[in-house]
Parts: C-alpha cells; sequence; structure tokens
C-alpha cells in the first residue's frame, strides 16, 4: 500500500499530532415558523430563526497512524465535527488542524491528502461501470499510474470486488457499492480519513468485511482515522480510542477499558439453572433470567466471590461478561442527561 | 493544480460526460429532436412574413431560413449545466462530494457537458442534414464557417456555462434559485437572438443587447456559421466572448469562496 509522502509534516521527537482540534462549534441558523394560515402570512412579513448548537467548544488531538472512534446518538455532533475537519462545514468559531492545514482554506493540497466517506451515500458516476469511476479519481487526485494500479488490484483483491468493477454503480447493492465507493476513497493514498457511518444499513457479514479492510488499510498506511459508526462491532473491533459526543460537547476520550470503569461498576454473571442462593442475592444489584439460565449483575467487588460460590455448587457453564459498549454508552448518555 | 493537471481532470471529466451520454443516446437524439419544434415555428412564420415584405429586420427570406437552421446546432452545442441542477444539488447535500474533490468543480462540471457535445454533434449531423434537405437554406460552407464557427461555437458555450454556473452559486443562499433562473431564461430568450434576430427588435433593446453575454451565446455563433459577418465583426464577437468569460469566470471565483462558507451540507 505505501505511505505517502508526508512533506511539510517533520517528524519530530514528540510526534505532531495529525488532529489538533480547539474550542470548535458549529451553530446553525434555522428558521421558525408556526403552523397554520396566520403565522405563515406573518412569517411573510418577520422571519424568525433560531440558533441550534450542534458543536460546542470541542477539543481533542489524534495522533499520527490513530484509529480514534466518535460516537453519539443522532444528532449528537458526530458529522458535523467530521465535516468541519474535513473542510465541508465552516465552523462558526474554534480552531483545527489537520496535517498542518487549517480546513477552513479549503486548500487544493490538504484536500488530497484526505478522504471523507459517508456512508449510504453515492460519490460516483451512477451510470457508468466502477472503473471508469476510479479513472475519474486517479485524474481528479492525480495520482500516477503505477502507484493507481497497484492499489486499485491490491483493493479489488482484499474487498473481493473483481466481479463488480465492469457493472454500473446503479447495479450494485448497497453493500457493494460501499465496497467500491470505500475503494474509490482511498486510492490516492489519503493521511487522514474521515468515515461517516460506512456501515450504515450493511448486513453483518458486509460489515465485518469492511471492517477488515479499514484496518488493513490503516495498519499498511499508517493513516489517522476518525470513524463514526453506530454498530459499536465497528467501534470495537476498530477503536485504540473512542469519543463519546452528545448534544456537541465532549463526555467522555480515552479508551474502551476507562468508559467501562468510568460508567460501569458492575459485570455480569449467568449461568445454567435457575437456583440462587441468599448470598448470592446479597452480593449482587439484581438477579434475572428464565428457568433455564440466570443472569446476575455482580459488583465488580464481588465478582470473584460470587463466582467461587457457584464453583463449589457445581455450576461449571458460567459466563463473566463485561456490560456491552451499547449498554455502557447509553449509561454515559444518561447520566449526562441527569 | 498545475496546468497539466487541470488538462487531465478535464480530458477525464469530458470522456466521462460522454460516457454518461451514449448510456441514454436515444434520451439525447429525442431532446434534440424536440429542440426542433421551437425553431421550425419561428422559421416557417418569419419566413412567411419576409415571403410578404421581403425581408425581415436585414434578414432576406433565405438568410432567416439558415439562421434558424443553424440555431438547432448552437442551442445543442451551448447547453450547459443549468441552475436548477445546483438547486437540487444544494438542496439534497450532493455537492459534498464535489467540495471534498482537490478540483474546480467549475471546471470538472463545464468539462463533463462539454464531453456530451461531441455525441450531440454526432446526433445533431442527420437532423442538419434533413433541415437543410427540407428548407434549403442559403449557407456557403468554407473553411472560414469551420474554423471561425468552431471557435465561436465553444466561446458561446463557455460564456453561457459560467453565467449560469454563476445564478447557480446563489443556491448556497436561497433554496428557490429556479425563479430567478426563469427571469435570466426570458431575457436570454429576448435579448441572445433566441427567439428572433436581434436586428428585428427596436434599436434600443440591440444596444441592450450588444452588451449583454447573451446574443454572444446564440445570434453571434448563427451569424458568423451562416457567414454574415466580416472578419472585424467576427474578431469584434470574440472579444466580446473573452471579456464576458473573464468576468464571470472572475465572479465565480470571488463568489464562490463565500458561497462554499454557507453550505450547511443537508442530508449528507
Amino acid at each position: 500500500m505505501g505511505r505517502p509522502a508526508t512533506a511539510g509534516y517533520a517528524r519530530l521527537s514528540k510526534p505532531m499530532p495529525a488532529i489538533e482540534v480547539t474550542d470548535l462549534s458549529k451553530t446553525y441558523k434555522v428558521p421558525v415558523r408556526e403552523s397554520g394560515l396566520r403565522n405563515s402570512v406573518r412569517s411573510l412579513f418577520k422571519r424568525e430563526f433560531r440558533e441550534v448548537l450542534a458543536v460546542d467548544q470541542v477539543s481533542f488531538e489524534v495522533p499520527e497512524g490513530q484509529l480514534i472512534g466518535f460516537l453519539g446518538p443522532n444528532g449528537a455532533g458526530k458529522s458535523t465535527t467530521l465535516k468541519m475537519l474535513s473542510g465541508l462545514l465552516y465552523p462558526t468559531s474554534g480552531q483545527a488542524r489537520v496535517l498542518g492545514h487549517d480546513p477552513r482554506l479549503r486548500e487544493e493540497d490538504y484536500r488530497r491528502r484526505i478522504a471523507l466517506v459517508m456512508g449510504n451515500r453515492n460519490s460516483l458516476q451512477w451510470d457508468l461501470p466502477v472503473m471508469d469511476s476510479f479513472e475519474l479519481q486517479r485524474a481528479i487526485y492525480q495520482v500516477p499510474k503505477v502507484d493507481f494500479q497497484r492499489r486499485r488490484d491490491e483493493f479489488i483483491e482484499l474487498l473481493d470486488v473483481a466481479d463488480l468493477v465492469t457493472k454500473p454503480i446503479r447495479n450494485l447493492s448497497l453493500g457493494e457499492r460501499m465496497k467500491v465507493e470505500v475503494i474509490a476513497s482511498l486510492l490516492h493514498a489519503p493521511e487522514v480519513l474521515f468515515l461517516d457511518e460506512p456501515t450504515l444499513g450493511l448486513d453483518v457479514t458486509m460489515q465485518k468485511r469492511l471492517r477488515g479492510f479499514i484496518a488493513n488499510y490503516q495498519k499498511e498506511s499508517g493513516a489517522s482515522i476518525i470513524l463514526t459508526s453506530h454498530y459499536m462491532a465497528d467501534v470495537e473491533a476498530l477503536c485504540d480510542r473512542i469519543i463519546v459526543i452528545h448534544e456537541g460537547a465532549i463526555l467522555y476520550d480515552g479508551d474502551i477499558g476507562g468508559l467501562r470503569s468510568k460508567f460501569v461498576s458492575h459485570r455480569l454473571i449467568s449461568f445454567g439453572g435457575n437456583e440462587v442462593s441468599e448470598e448470592m442475592v446479597q452480593l449482587s444489584d439484581s438477579v434475572e433470567g428464565s428457568p433455564e439460565r440466570t443472569i446476575l449483575k455482580v459488583p465488580n467487588d464481588n465478582v470473584a466471590d460470587v463466582a467461587s460460590l457457584l464453583l463449589r455448587r457445581g455450576v461449571y457453564d458460567l459466563s463473566i461478561e463485561n456490560v456491552p459498549l451499547e449498554d455502557i454508552i447509553d449509561m454515559a448518555f444518561t447520566a449526562d442527561e441527569s | 493544480m498545475n496546468v497539466r493537471g487541470l488538462m487531465a481532470v478535464g480530458w477525464a471529466e469530458a470522456r466521462v460526460g460522454l460516457l454518461q451520454e451514449m448510456q441514454f443516446r436515444i434520451v439525447g437524439f429525442l431532446q434534440l429532436l424536440g429542440f426542433l419544434i421551437e425553431p421550425i415555428v419561428l422559421l416557417v412564420v418569419w419566413r412567411t412574413v419576409s415571403l410578404e415584405s421581403g425581408s425581415i429586420g436585414s434578414y432576406s427570406g433565405d438568410e432567416i431560413v439558415a439562421y434558424y437552421v443553424v440555431w438547432t446546432l448552437v442551442r445543442a452545442m451551448n447547453l450547459a449545466l443549468t441552475p436548477y441542477v445546483w438547486e437540487w444539488w444544494i438542496q439534497f447535500g450532493r455537492v459534498s462530494h464535489l467540495l471534498m474533490h482537490p478540483t474546480s468543480v467549475y471546471w470538472r462540471s463545464t468539462m463533463n457537458f462539454a464531453g456530451m457535445k461531441l455525441l450531440w454533434f454526432t446526433m445533431w449531423l442527420p437532423i442538419g442534414g434533413m433541415l437543410f434537405l427540407v428548407f434549403r437554406p442559403n449557407i456557403v460552407l468554407t473553411w472560414r464557417t469551420f474554423v471561425f464557427g468552431f471557435f465561436a461555437l465553444w466561446g458561446a458555450y463557455f460564456v453561457r456555462a459560467s453565467y449560469q454556473f454563476l445564478i447557480g452559486l446563489i443556491g448556497f443562499w436561497t433554496t428557490r434559485v429556479a425563479a430567478l433562473f426563469e427571469i435570466i431564461i426570458m431575457s436570454e430568450i429576448l435579448l441572445s437572438g433566441r427567439l428572433v434576430p436581434m436586428s428585428v427588435m427596436p434599436e434600443w433593446v440591440q444596444s441592450v443587447s450588444d452588451v449583454l453575454p447573451f446574443k454572444w451565446t446564440f445570434q453571434f455563433p448563427i451569424e458568423v456559421i451562416i457567414g454574415r459577418l466580416n472578419s472585424p465583426d467576427v474578431f469584434t464577437g470574440w472579444m466580446f466572448q473573452a471579456g464576458w468569460f473573464l468576468l464571470l469566470i472572475t465572479s465565480i471565483g470571488l463568489v464562490w469562496k463565500r458561497a462554499v462558507r454557507r453550505y450547511t451540507a443537508v442530508g449528507s
């Protein structure tokens, strides 16, 4: 795959962050009008607007070569942040530097070094075979022919799309289209990649394939990647670090283990059967389950005691699990709202 | 981007435009046939008038026939990306991926349409041939027709594509740019020679049309091809085209910087 030259991006003893964001904010001005004829007539003479704070003084850094997950519910400000970093949206205030460039300036050299992939969106030539779109990408990014052919063939093989590239985009399924979209966005070997819900609407197999491909690209190229996704499997499989954003502000920035210890103080112990002793009930926060299987929600400090009690009783099909990431994120949002 | 890179993107876009249009060649051909209704009606009306009065403006009956036959070629060749498309692109966030590419959207869209013209010209040939057979226009084809006509046609296209692009950029401020475009189209129809040669219009309307871009995108290339203009007039016309082109692309450059700041990436 080969890492592209990073001209003007000197390697220092302490590596310069690929992305630096300081107090970045975005406010949208949206028209407001009550329903009904009277309000409709009134709005002809006096238009009213409301300001919506989509991103609120967000600050973070992404070191070179890191893959971070940007998590949050719909409307949290994830995509807006990504679009500001890619130069698509102009921030209301704050600073951002990506690969030493100010994204607001939308310099050609900057756009040549990055890529933004938006899930469920088509950026290729709808009526033409995929290969024609790839050729256009080559011209747009001025990729040398040899590099282009090498990357294109490698990506086609990795994502197993050899039989798709001669078909027009309009004849591809959503998953197939996303695969070729991702390939097209990587043909110029971007040093920073913004992935906005790249697996949106894809089936589990396709998600896994795309995930593997992204991980491979990151490993081979050393690119810095910010990924937003509603699928926690994407985040758990790919990300070294996560940033949780809620109502435009950062709730958490760190690794997944840290998120667990910050918001979750228990684990789930499940075992076959439904016999629970009084001691186990006292050591657990809650007991749920069916006649076939019981699930105990146990504080981290009591996990060893409960497990040993179960083993002493001869229960061997027990499992100790972390709370799913989805639930942790939900807890984080709930904690923030309360 | 350097000139070589710009040319490479231009050729690649023109190729894509041509390939896209070839996918819908029948639609394109029918569209060209549809374009015939307007000039044929005008041709029949004005030829009848000229037969009764001897001439229309400074045009003889034969010249008016030639004017409207060549009109069909010019109409096909100066088609450009319309503000309607811009309105749709901006409203539904379809312009996002274009904004992410490290090339000029103006250059790409203009070259994309330019590529389509090779097919349109090929498809116009049988239509033009049929019109020649039916109406027998008095056009003398010389090297001058082809060389001067070639540059006048491309000049017309680039000027028309530029003002349509500039109007399209208003879509970054308002989601209903089509209404404004309708007014521009009306002005174009009246002041370009599309409805009737400008010499038929009152003197003051002719003066207004001389300083606006519309005439240089319709009447000028038609008159060059039918051989009504002498060399100095052709040169003057090219200068007007070049002047308008420079003014328009400068304006596009200035407006573009402000326009993209207003983009809200709606829906995408």
